[in-house]
């Protein structure tokens, strides 16, 4: 039993991991490349949970909300980058990271205005709706195709950038902006690109997300937060960084929540490991990654320019 | 050094100040008496506005966690004023301690990064402060809780609102005193040397981190004071002082003042509040329903606002004041 219950939880963490991922590489590749703080990540995060919601409620079939959700995501967060964001890259960080709060604020008003400030459900697609039973434990199929499309998106995302010249060139505006400009390259567009895979990869995170949280207005702040945490930890602008950090935060989040409150009980008086226990459950992955800054302040795996 | 005075910014600040000295006498008379309300919550987060800025604008890094200290500061009176503890010196020893201690902390940690991975962790560790609150059950929680009574100070008590008011006034007046004394002393010296070009400082050797972790420290103290005053005007604590749309608040006030001005933020404490206060509770008779719209969803019309005037207007308001006179001479 007790053993079935770590599995769980360390599918749940993997899972958590995944989605974590999705958002971070969006996110880290927009820093890396453009030296932009995009706070507003986790609204496209939210915006894309919303359509997939709205197309699945309206068409039955989640094959066509997600055909329609990331592409819009995608869509949307091209036609804010292009309209508001690209006018700031050159500005410094503080009117960054102002203008994209505003953002959040705008994005989390129109989604109350169009769908109303309570939650709005996204039910799991018919065919993933079982379990699968593996080594005689039930887990959910819905969860574990979370795991597996985060595998696959993660070993594109290497190939698009490893082996391909969008990869290539983007490889190239990262590591020296300037240079590959004076080379040829249209650095607007490679941009304009790169802001929108993050927003694809941000909606497609909550085209996943929403059937297990709940589709909210402001859903997208608390894992913005997250993300960053795995940002900073993982080393800002690398993607591997991201994989491996992702899925740290994800397995120590879960099994913290899961079992912290458990493991003080065995040392600490009842009634104080229930006060203390959530709570500190809550603040582990920002002291992990207060300790991973104290000793590498560049994080896990910075990238090395030059 | 000795300072040079300029006489739009100075004259400006002194009317400002003078006008929030009169408004206890002013409201009650003109039959408004809430006004004392608002202007204790504008000279308040002004006062939070200005010790941000004192990293933000002077020492150049962009924290987005000052929040996280507004909350100490708050905690601090509603869990003591829970036990039974209301003398206001108690509050404010027990306060400005565990609020140095976690800054002394998160500034260590925060401060091996800069740029945006400093921004990015002091929202991190504002979360952190945030979800600790929400996890504070016998302390209300998620809901947060009433506070049985005010600070006690001795003189005075401060359910009188004039009283509240005029405390809240004379520590903005010190804190701006103060804040100008250190921006022009050696130390506030350093500490903007740290800003334009902080490989230099070093090279010429100073310490820099000492002084920007002081820095941070000053600053996140003037916040939990900051945070006391508001847990006492507002007789409740909740975890949502210390949100991350808090912190973010107190950087568009400072933005919307003007970044690395004495009184800036003040001033954009008074524009972000009165403004919120404005669309929150609009109704000007439009028709089609745009007064209910407005008022429902103003946080998405402050966040268009906020898009402007980054984009457009990008010294702030009093920020304007000083590059005219610039212009002039």
């Amino acid at each position: 039993m007790t053993w079935n219950l770590f599995f769980t939880q360390a599918l749940n963490g993997l899972q958590l991991g995944v989605l974590l991922f999705l958002l971070s590489a969006g996110l880290t590749l927009v820093f890396g490349i453009m030296n932009f703080a995009n706070f507003s990540h986790g609204s496209l995060y939210m915006m894309g949970a919303y359509f997939a919601a709205a197309v699945y409620d309206w068409s039955g079939s989640f094959l066509v909300a997600a055909l329609v959700a990331v592409p819009g995501t995608l869509l949307l967060g091209v036609i804010v980058e292009r309209l508001a964001l690209a006018r700031l890259y050159q500005r410094d960080h503080l009117d960054q990271v102002l203008a994209t709060f505003g953002l959040i604020l705008v994005f989390n008003e129109v989604v109350r205005y169009i769908w109303g400030p309570a939650p709005v459900y996204l039910n799991v697609p018919e065919a993933l709706s079982g379990t699968i039973d593996l080594f005689s434990l039930p887990y959910p199929a819905y969860r574990f195709a979370i795991i597996g499309v985060g595998l696959v998106v993660g070993v594109g995302l290497y190939l698009l950038i490893h082996n391909t010249r969008v990869g290539m060139l983007i490889r190239a505006g990262a590591s020296n902006g300037g240079m590959a400009a004076a080379l040829g390259v249209n650095i607007p567009l490679l941009n304009t690109l790169v802001f929108g895979l993050g927003a694809a990869l941000a909606g497609l995170a909550g085209l996943m997300a929403g059937p297990i949280f709940a589709v909210r207005p402001g859903m997208g702040e608390s894992i913005l937060v997250l993300t960053l945490v795995v940002i900073v930890t993982g080393g800002i602008g690398s993607i591997r960084g991201a994989v491996y950090s992702a899925l740290i935060v994800g397995v120590v989040d879960t099994a913290g929540r899961a079992f912290l409150p458990g493991i003080l009980r065995e040392f600490l008086e009842r009634s104080v490991a229930q006060a203390v226990g959530p709570a500190v459950a809550s603040m582990l992955i920002y002291l992990l990654m207060a300790v991973v800054l104290a000793f590498r302040p560049q994080g896990l795996f910075p990238v090395r320019h030059g | 050094m000795a300072e040079q005075v300029h006489p739009l910014r100075f004259g400006f600040a002194g009317a400002f100040l003078l006008l929030l000295a009169l408004v206890p006498v002013v409201a009650p008379a003109i039959g408004q008496p809430h006004y004392v309300t608002m202007f204790s919550r504008i000279m308040i987060f002004g006062l939070a506005a200005v010790g941000l800025n004192f990293i933000l604008g002077f020492g150049g890094l962009v924290s987005f966690g000052h929040a996280l200290y507004i909350g100490i500061g708050a905690y601090a009176v509603g869990i003591m004023a829970f036990h039974g503890v209301t003398s206001a010196w108690a509050q404010l020893a027990a306060a400005l301690a565990v609020g140095a201690a976690a800054a002394v902390l998160i500034g260590l940690v925060c401060l091996r990064t800069s740029g945006v991975a400093f921004i990015m962790i002091t929202l991190a560790f504002t979360q952190m402060g945030y979800f600790l609150a929400v996890s504070l059950t016998q302390y209300g929680g998620d809901d947060g809780m009433p506070i049985p009574a005010r600070s006690d100070l001795g003189v005075g008590s401060l359910d009188h609102g004039a009283i509240l008011y005029y405390l809240i006034f004379a520590l903005l007046v010190l804190v701006l005193y103060a804040a100008n004394r250190v921006v022009h002393s050696r130390f506030g010296m350093v500490l903007r040397g740290c800003k334009s070009n902080e490989r230099r400082m070093i090279a010429l050797g100073f310490p820099t981190l000492r002084y920007k972790l002081s820095a941070y420290v000053i600053s996140a103290l003037i916040c939990v004071i900051a945070g006391m005053l508001l847990a006492n005007l507002t007789r409740y604590v909740s975890p949502a002082y210390m949100g991350w749309v808090a912190s973010g608040d107190l950087i568009v006030m400072v933005v919307f003042g003007g970044v690395a001005t004495l009184f800036g933020p003040v001033v954009g404490s008074a524009a972000l509040v009165i403004v919120e206060e404005a669309l929150s509770s609009f109704s000007l008779g439009l028709p089609w329903g745009i007064d209910a719209l407005v008022s429902t969803h103003w946080l998405g019309l402050l966040g268009i606002l906020i898009l402007i005037v980054v984009l457009k207007l990008k010294q702030g308001l009093y920020g304007a004041l000083a590059a005219r006179e610039q212009r002039s001479t």
